[in-house]
């Protein structure tokens, strides 16, 4: 089948993901067959030797596949998805974390539903039929569940999944919104989503499901919700 | 039109409507003073049950795990055979 001229760049920050930056690799490359792609691996100067992880990858995949541009130290999510925006030669963006939280199996459905649909952005959900997540207690659901809700109920916006971060956007809209965007962490990822509903760009979700990879959800603690909260309120005032 | 004023549009008009309810006694004074309680309490009890209702449904995928685990495999066999090191951190 023809893929016309379409071409997808994924963006994985990584930092310390030694052993999951190959795994990613190889998956990608296996369910992407008949598709042109580039990998650009934004490293936030791992300690754990990833960078030479990548270089082995690039060995066995090509360099003109797998593109390793470095950072000198951990400067933020933000800044790691705009650093990969410079080197990425595709029309087409992924953006998705390292940990395998994310599996690249999903990437043919993203690229399927958007060109279905036209759309302009395409978001994974774990809240929806076909979706889910395994990995996490009753507590950390009743907080996802809440937060979602109020966010819901607050801001309208459009999508059931505001924090996930495995999303396909074109090129040119992911530069617009990115540049209007000045939160952190994972309000960051709401914030996108939150200001792309705004400015009436053409959003799908597909599901997803999210494996969390680390142990016992300690991430989420009362600075987290604080933080989350106040995200919110940021966004109620100025979206 | 930023979503802030939208909302507070819509909290407006409620009040309108209210306070025309207060003037023109369609309904006794009484409860009309208690309505935006009611509606206050509502919404939160709405929201509680959207809660409770998400958090049933909430869905799961236990067996992603297990089929993330033979990807992990799956990976590890072809790229260690290709010279990419992955020893176990």
């Amino acid at each position: 089948m023809e893929k016309n001229n379409r071409s997808y760049s994924i963006i994985v920050p990584t930092y310390n993901e030694r052993l999951n930056i190959a795994l990613i690799v190889y998956l990608i490359f296996k369910h992407l067959q008949d598709v042109e792609f580039e990998i650009i691996v934004v490293d936030d100067g791992s300690p754990d030797g990833t960078q030479d992880v990548v270089k082995q990858l690039q060995k066995v995949y090509g360099e003109d596949r797998i593109l390793l541009r470095p950072r000198a130290k951990k400067l933020g999510l933000g800044t790691a998805y705009i650093h990969g925006l410079k080197h990425a030669s595709g029309n087409f963006v992924v953006i998705m974390d390292a940990d395998l939280s994310h599996h690249p199996k999903y990437l043919p459905s993203f690229i399927k539903k958007q060109l279905e649909t036209g759309a302009s952005i395409v978001t994974g959900t774990r809240y929806v039929n076909g979706g889910g997540v395994h990995g996490w207690n009753l507590m950390r659901k009743l907080t996802s569940r809440g937060a979602n809700v109020l966010a819901q109920t607050l801001l309208w916006p459009g999508v059931s999944d505001l924090t996930g971060s495995f999303r396909l956007y074109k090129k040119s809209v992911l530069e617009d919104i990115i540049s209007s965007v000045v939160s952190k962490g994972y309000v960051f990822q709401m914030e996108m989503i939150v200001r792309a509903s705004r400015k009436g760009y053409h959003i799908e979700e597909v599901p997803i499901t999210f494996v969390d990879r680390v142990f016992g959800s300690s991430k989420l603690g009362g600075s987290e919700i604080v933080e989350y909260l106040k995200g919110l309120a940021y966004l109620l005032v100025t979206t | 039109m930023k979503h802030i004023v939208k909302i507070m549009v819509l909290l407006v008009a409620i009040s309108a409507c209210w306070i025309g309810l207060l003037q023109t006694s369609i309904i006794p004074r009484k409860h009309t003073w208690l309505l935006p309680i009611y509606f206050i309490v509502s919404l939160g009890c709405y929201g509680l049950l959207m809660v409770g209702v998400g958090l049933m449904n909430f869905p799961t995928c236990p067996q992603e795990a297990l089929l993330l685990h033979q990807d992990i495999d799956e990976a590890k066999e072809f790229l260690k055979r290709r010279g990419v090191d992955v020893g176990s951190e």
